[in-house]
């Protein structure tokens, strides 16, 4: 993975001319996300229109919000795989809630605050136990999935009033872009800003490549570790929130497998599984490709079962290249590297 | 080159070969010749040749030009399986068994006696493996299970499989770096039965006292080039260290006498369960402190116990007069505290990050205080205190954005010692600061102590070098089995008296020798 996305390696040296340095996975997959942009606007006259662009944006507002906090995890070494159940729970108790009388300006507060709970809980498990985030994440998956049936059983609550759904679609003035995505937008600023110009940021790089070092340089990993997943708990009960609006329809088995493809979408993106690299403007151009592949294949009627299988290719193919290209250039850097070997010795 | 009258052709040689790689020469014409029963040290600093020496003679490298011979004919290994078919076995640093099989299916893999069923002859494998043994003069169990093995018992097995593969040559890469005195005095006493059993060695080693102590010529290579083969008896350390390095290497140990100010720090009955006990000390500004001791002895859990790594159970810390909560590092970094720690490559640098990143990480606040940009780290500022550091400690680089990881190993401990420097520490812990860097390095490396000693900086260096520790320290404290067992001062400190210490004895051993 020599040259995946090198956000933690940040701005090379200047004035050197070097192929392989140019090629960043984060730049081929905006590359490919321009491509298939323009490539569908030419196949389907429906694909570009603003209307379509709209609801296309709309579609991704889940994934796009949840794949922020994913991507801070990823980077130091973790990951999240309750982050589909928690929005579960999240639209059931909204479902419950509102059901009971409440006021949604009460519910959202009490749900996010759950949801934060939620994503404390596998903080701690992961920072006071010691054990791996992906078996927690799994344990945690299936709980807060069945703690949502204890809360809404299978029924559907779908008596929310048009008010609430509009909020979730309606476009900012003059966009093409519904406000569950422009604070996405605002987000993903703020999340690149952390996460590339900050001293926070040069920790969670640091912890997901070598933790030991980072804490033996004084970085509170633990501390941070708590911060994310708590985050990223916070983050899936808005979208929980956001998911019963927009669909007007709270039920316990909203959102089931969306980690997955969160998870796609952040790979995609150049963010590597391992920790330690990764760039949010790559995530950014996983998140919108998928988006984007999502839209065409259901504008073309294409079934359900085959947008799956291209979302699964796409991962599979995002995950192999970098790596079969860092064997190749690897084979060819091996004279390079002992070159600097030999500089390092004279 | 006085090498006596030999009749026999070497048992494996390099005549004249040369290995580019790109456009890096790694070596150019270098000429060694090992023969039978003679041990034969390989010298020269990090970068030299030395592996792709090694690797040459193991069949993973092919000479660009020039021999490879055996027994004086010329051959071409095509592989490593070659290499092994011509009775060549190389012993490297850390060995890699099987940890679940057992100590004799590990030197008998692949090649296990049969019944006459087909079957594996556990007995007649145990048998076979406890003669190796015996010949070599060790006592280990054959039945035994890999796991669990000391390195120095596993370099065991490694020799005992490559004696019963009949290897004539036998290349020991750095086979000394991770033992104890004691285990270092078993594998010479081993080496020497092969050798007088007609072997050839090849020995490699940072520590000079060893090549003096158990090989009878020695090659040099500088820069790729032959230097010369020498007898060693006809050498003294400082003559080989000045072929290794091409200058007269500054005296190694230059520590000046600094009056020592007042306690910088002040530990207090100090103890982990299980791990040490009731250890008390003080270092003063301008001390430096050394902690010697056998490698076990509980010296690095104590340094990252006090740095707040690890918990303590009892006691207490004291920087500059504060006490320290335990167990956290970023405490005892506000508190003027810092910490090398003795694996560099886990510990010390994250390998991946560019040299000028590494620098930055234990002082991201102070690179945000700088810009004045609020929460915002100034990359221009990062990179301008990264190249300061880099070169007031004279590092080699090509540039700062590269990964420290392709850097060599003396020049990755001065990033870590540049990273902790840029914290202003008043109190400064090394541990074996200068493990497995070359002799250049190693002497900038003391330098660099020396003058942050004088810079009124309390030092804690723990090593397993004892010329170093001799060399260098004002005070030397001795830790045997978790707990503090003499403190030596600077005049009265000599190998005997920190051996018998570090041993636990009264006696004197000279072990390492």
């Amino acid at each position: 993975m020599a040259d995946r996305a090198t956000g933690n390696r940040g701005d090379r040296g200047a004035g050197r001319f070097e192929i392989g340095r140019l090629v960043r996975w984060d730049v081929v997959v905006a590359a490919l996300l321009i491509v298939v942009f323009f490539g569908g606007a030419g196949l389907s006259s429906d694909f570009g229109n603003a209307d379509n662009i709209s609801f296309a944006l709309g579609d991704l507002s889940e994934i796009a919000l949840i794949a922020l906090p994913m991507t801070l995890l990823v980077v130091c070494g973790q990951v999240d795989l309750s982050v589909a159940s928690v929005l579960g729970l999240s639209s059931a108790l909204v479902g419950r809630l509102w059901d009971a009388g409440m006021a949604i300006e009460t519910i959202i507060p009490l749900v996010l605050a759950v949801g934060l709970v939620c994503g404390l809980v596998n903080g701690l498990l992961v920072t006071r136990l010691g054990l791996p985030s992906l078996a927690v994440t799994i344990g945690t998956m299936t709980l807060y999935r069945g703690l949502a049936y204890v809360v809404l059983g299978t029924e559907a609550v779908s008596r929310f009033p048009q008010q609430y759904a509009d909020l979730t679609v309606t476009n900012v003035p003059g966009t093409p872009i519904p406000y569950p995505m422009a604070l996405f937008a605002v987000l993903a600023l703020a999340t690149a800003v952390v996460l590339h110009a900050t001293g926070v940021g040069r920790a969670l790089f640091a912890i997901g490549a070598q933790e030991e070092a980072a804490y033996f340089a004084g970085i509170r990993v633990k501390r941070l570790k708590l911060i994310l997943f708590a985050l990223s708990g916070l983050v899936a009960a808005f979208a929980g929130v956001v998911y019963t609006l927009r669909y007007g329809s709270a039920r316990a088995d909203n959102g089931l497998g969306l980690e997955l493809t969160v998870i796609a979408a952040v790979l995609l993106g150049g963010v590597d599984f391992d920790g330690g690299r990764g760039t949010l403007g790559g995530v950014l151009a996983g998140v919108l490709l998928i988006g984007v592949m999502r839209n065409l294949l259901m504008l073309n009627d294409v079934a359900n079962e085959i947008q799956s299988i291209v979302t699964g290719l796409l991962l599979v193919v995002s995950v192999l290249t970098p790596r079969v290209i860092a064997v190749v250039r690897e084979a060819r850097a091996r004279g390079a590297a002992g070159r600097a070997a030999a500089k390092a010795a004279t | 080159m006085s090498a006596p009258a030999r009749t026999a052709p070497p048992a494996l040689a390099l005549v004249d070969v040369s290995k580019s790689f790109g456009a890096v020469r790694a070596l150019q014409g270098v000429t060694i010749e090992l023969h039978a029963g003679e041990v034969h040290a390989l010298a020269g600093e990090n970068g030299a040749g030395k592996s792709t020496v090694v690797k040459t003679f193991a069949g993973v490298h092919r000479p660009d030009s020039g021999e490879v011979r055996v027994d004086g004919r010329p051959v071409t290994f095509h592989g490593p399986a070659d290499a092994q078919a011509a009775g060549v076995a190389v012993i490297y640093q850390e060995p890699t068994l099987f940890p679940d099989l057992s100590v004799a299916e590990n030197i008998f893999m692949g090649r296990q006696p049969r019944t006459r069923f087909g079957r594996i002859d556990r007995r007649a494998m145990h048998a076979e493996a406890a003669r190796l043994f015996e010949r070599l003069g060790v006592a280990l169990d054959p039945q035994q299970p890999a796991r669990g093995l000391s390195i120095a018992d596993q370099q065991v097995v490694e020799i005992a499989k490559a004696i019963s593969r009949e290897a004539r040559v036998l290349i020991m890469d750095e086979p000394t770096a991770a033992l104890t005195g004691q285990e270092v005095a078993r594998l010479f006493a081993v080496t020497r039965t092969l050798r007088d059993q007609g072997c050839a060695v090849l020995f490699i080693s940072h520590r000079l006292e060893e090549i003096f102590a158990i090989c009878q010529r020695v090659t040099t290579l500088r820069d790729g080039t032959y230097v010369g083969t020498e007898d060693v008896a006809d050498l003294t350390p400082d003559d080989l260290v000045q072929r290794m390095v091409g200058r007269e290497v500054a005296a190694l140990y230059p520590k000046q006498h600094v009056e020592p100010g007042e306690v910088a720090l002040k530990v207090s009955r100090l103890t982990r369960e299980g791990v040490f006990t009731d250890v008390s000390f003080e270092v003063r500004r301008g001390e430096i402190v050394a902690l010697a001791g056998l490698v076990g002895a509980g010296r690095s859990e104590v340094a990252r116990a006090i740095f707040g790594v690890d918990r303590w159970d009892a006691g207490s810390v004291e920087v500059n007069g504060r006490r320290l909560p335990p167990a956290s590092p970023t405490a005892a970094m506000a508190a003027g505290l810092a910490l090398v720690p003795e694996d560099r490559r886990q510990q010390g640098l994250v390998m991946d990050m560019s040299i000028e990143r590494n620098m930055g990480l234990t002082q991201l606040r102070r690179l945000r205080r700088l810009t004045g940009r609020g929460p915002l780290i100034s990359r221009r500022v990062e990179r301008d205190r990264a190249a300061d550091w880099a070169l007031r400690l004279q590092l080699k680089y090509a540039r700062l954005s590269d990964a420290v990881g392709v850097l060599s190993g003396g020049n990755q401990q001065k990033v870590v010692l540049a990273k902790w420097l840029a914290t202003e520490p008043s109190v400064l812990i090394v541990d074996e600061p200068t493990r497995g860097i070359d002799v250049g390095t190693k002497a900038e490396v003391h330098r660099l102590l020396s003058e942050l000693a004088a810079e009124d900086l309390a030092i804690l260096m723990i090593s397993s070098d004892l010329p170093e520790v001799l060399g260098m320290a004002d005070r030397v404290l001795v830790m045997h089995e978790g707990r503090l067992t003499a403190e030596i001062p600077r005049a009265e400190a000599t190998e005997e008296t920190v051996m018998a210490a570090a041993t636990g004895r009264d006696g004197t051993v000279g072990e390492a020798a």
